[in-house]
């Protein structure tokens, strides 16, 4: 089922949580929703989930409207909401049993699946205790059963991995991965290297805004820029050399790391690469190269870059 | 259909596993218990074979006790953020406020069941008025309808439960006994209108054994009124956090 978000604005009192979003997921895909905190993430998630309705624009899962067939949507979307919200009282099988049968599933199916729902999220060894008394990581995998146990076509996890150990995060990122190939799966979060893990495809939403859409590629891509090295020469006076490099055709700017270690940052100019103009530069004045690293920009930093404002 | 009887179900479980249940239906049998055969104006005293002293004590202590269980119904839901667990599975808003009260109206029968006991008793004693007691009971029931229903509107409205339980009190004192007093201080028309709100009106006709359409016209459109404005509350999505 494709997901199609048309619009979309939904206001807070004067406060515009989401302004104008649109975009689409085709079925199948594992969308990474990313944004600061208080971005439009959860709204969005919300709206699409069927839990408030927008004040402008339409969410279309599978060609329904949010706003007319809510109870079709609503039957094949697992969502897990922010803060895994559960019912502390109930034991774990009571609780799946309660949503099986909230969902339909036929009275001679739920058993099997619950126990499928209690392998699949590894709560084998707790399965009789009371959600109360589950630490955050079962919590979280409840929860994930809970959005699981009817097979739905789409997956819609708000911040999946919030208070998880990083054992924990490993597990439930390869958990998505395998559910995601087989469903449309949505997932928010404010970890980069999260989405980049585990979703095909990143969407950055900041003050309601999207403010970009494509694979991690792209987003390097888009803000990658000038090329950066840092770069240390030996055999030579540092003020001669950082002379010498800033006579260079292709370079930008030099800036010192360590005058000790005689170690600088060099930026070159646009689309244009240093390494073989330092090169010569080393062999003609009898310099030797002690360290050259190109510098990547972090995918957090273009993050910071693009939300920043 | 199915859905509200999941939701009622588990909200009924629920009330038993924290105990509310319990010290419900205890104190409840203990008070009409007590005020039916022990004290007061109690059946030995009366030397009739009649309930009216029970139904007086359950016509007050379930006035009392309804508010502290509808009291976080809905709130506390919203509290919890289950409602919007609940809600973005396919449950229907009014299928959740038909569950919800569904699940106290079920207690408080539950609560009410082992009083046959009494009547029972009653029976084999002497000569009972059958009709006035099968009427008595559905006069409770009926009134518990009405105040589960404002419980669960004054829940929608307060995400305090203290708040919204005493607000469903002070509502409920209205009909309970405030616009009988007014009917009896005003003539005419004003009087007859006063007269016509007062729940108690119409809940002693009922247990006197008459069962007039507008008794029971009265008791369904308090209730109607109080749930679809639940209803709509919920559906706006308009609740204080």
């Amino acid at each position: 089922m494709d997901i199609v978000v048309e619009h979309l604005t939904k206001r807070y009192g004067p406060q515009k949580a989401v302004d104008n979003v649109s975009f689409r997921v085709k079925a199948g895909e594992v969308l990474g929703f990313l944004g600061p905190n208080g971005a439009g993430k959860t709204t969005t998630m919300k709206a699409i989930s069927c839990y408030i309705n927008p004040d402008e624009g339409d969410v279309k899962v599978g060609g329904y409207s949010i706003k007319e067939h809510p109870e079709i949507i609503k039957k094949n979307i697992g969502y897990l909401p922010e803060n895994n919200p559960l019912y502390q009282d109930m034991n774990i099988i009571d609780f799946l049993e309660f949503i099986a049968k909230i969902h339909g599933i036929p009275k001679y199916l739920i058993p099997e699946r619950i126990l499928d729902m209690v392998r699949i999220c590894g709560l084998e060894g707790e399965k009789h205790k009371l959600i109360s008394e589950l630490s955050k990581g079962y919590q979280q995998r409840v929860g994930l059963a809970q959005a699981l146990i009817h097979d739905p076509e789409i997956l819609i996890l708000d911040e999946p991995t919030t208070g998880l150990d990083p054992n924990q995060i490993v597990e439930i990122r390869e958990l998505i991965k395998r559910i995601g190939k087989e469903k449309t799966v949505i997932l928010s979060s404010h970890i980069l290297a999260e989405v980049e893990a585990t979703c095909d495809r990143i969407l950055i939403i900041n003050n309601g805004r999207i403010v970009v859409d494509g694979t991690a590629e792209d987003l390097r891509k888009q803000a990658a820029g000038n090329e950066i090295l840092k770069l240390g020469i030996q055999g030579g006076d540092v003020n001669d050399i950082f002379e010498n490099l800033l006579d260079l055709e292709t370079v930008d700017s030099v800036d010192f790391i360590d005058i000790d270690k005689q170690l600088f940052e060099i930026q070159s100019l646009k689309e244009e690469t240093s390494v073989k103009a330092i090169f010569d530069l080393c062999v003609q004045n009898n310099y030797y190269i002690s360290e050259l690293t190109p510098t990547e920009k972090k995918l957090e930093d273009i993050f910071r870059q693009l939300t920043l404002h | 259909m199915k859905q509200i009887l999941h939701i009622a179900y588990r909200e009924l479980n629920s009330f038993f596993d924290s105990l509310t249940a319990y010290v419900l239906i205890v104190i409840f049998l203990g008070f009409s218990g007590f005020f039916t055969w022990i004290y007061g104006a109690d059946v030995f005293f009366l030397g009739q074979a009649s309930l009216d002293t029970f139904f007086t004590v359950a016509y007050w202590s379930l006035f009392i006790f309804i508010p502290a269980l509808t009291m976080r119904s809905i709130a506390g839901e919203l509290k919890a953020g289950t409602l919007e667990l609940l809600l973005t599975k396919p449950v229907s808003d009014w299928q959740l406020i038909l569950g919800k009260f569904l699940s106290t109206f079920f207690l408080i029968g539950i609560a009410l069941t082992p009083t046959l006991f009494y009547y029972f008793t009653l029976w084999a004693i002497g000569p009972v008025d059958h009709s006035a007691i099968v009427l008595g009971y559905l006069g409770l029931l009926l009134m518990s309808m009405v105040y589960i229903s404002i419980g669960l509107l004054t829940s929608c409205l307060f995400s305090n439960p203290i708040v919204a339980s005493l607000t469903a009190l002070s509502i409920g004192i209205f009909f309970h006994i405030i616009f009988d007093v007014l009917a009896a201080n005003f003539v005419g028309f004003t009087g007859s209108v006063f007269n016509s709100l007062s729940l108690s009106t119409h809940f002693e006709s009922i247990t006197r054994g008459v069962v007039d359409t507008k008794d029971l016209i009265y008791f369904f459109s308090i209730s109607f009124f109080c749930l679809y404005s639940s209803k709509m509350i919920l559906s706006n999505r308009n609740l204080q956090v």
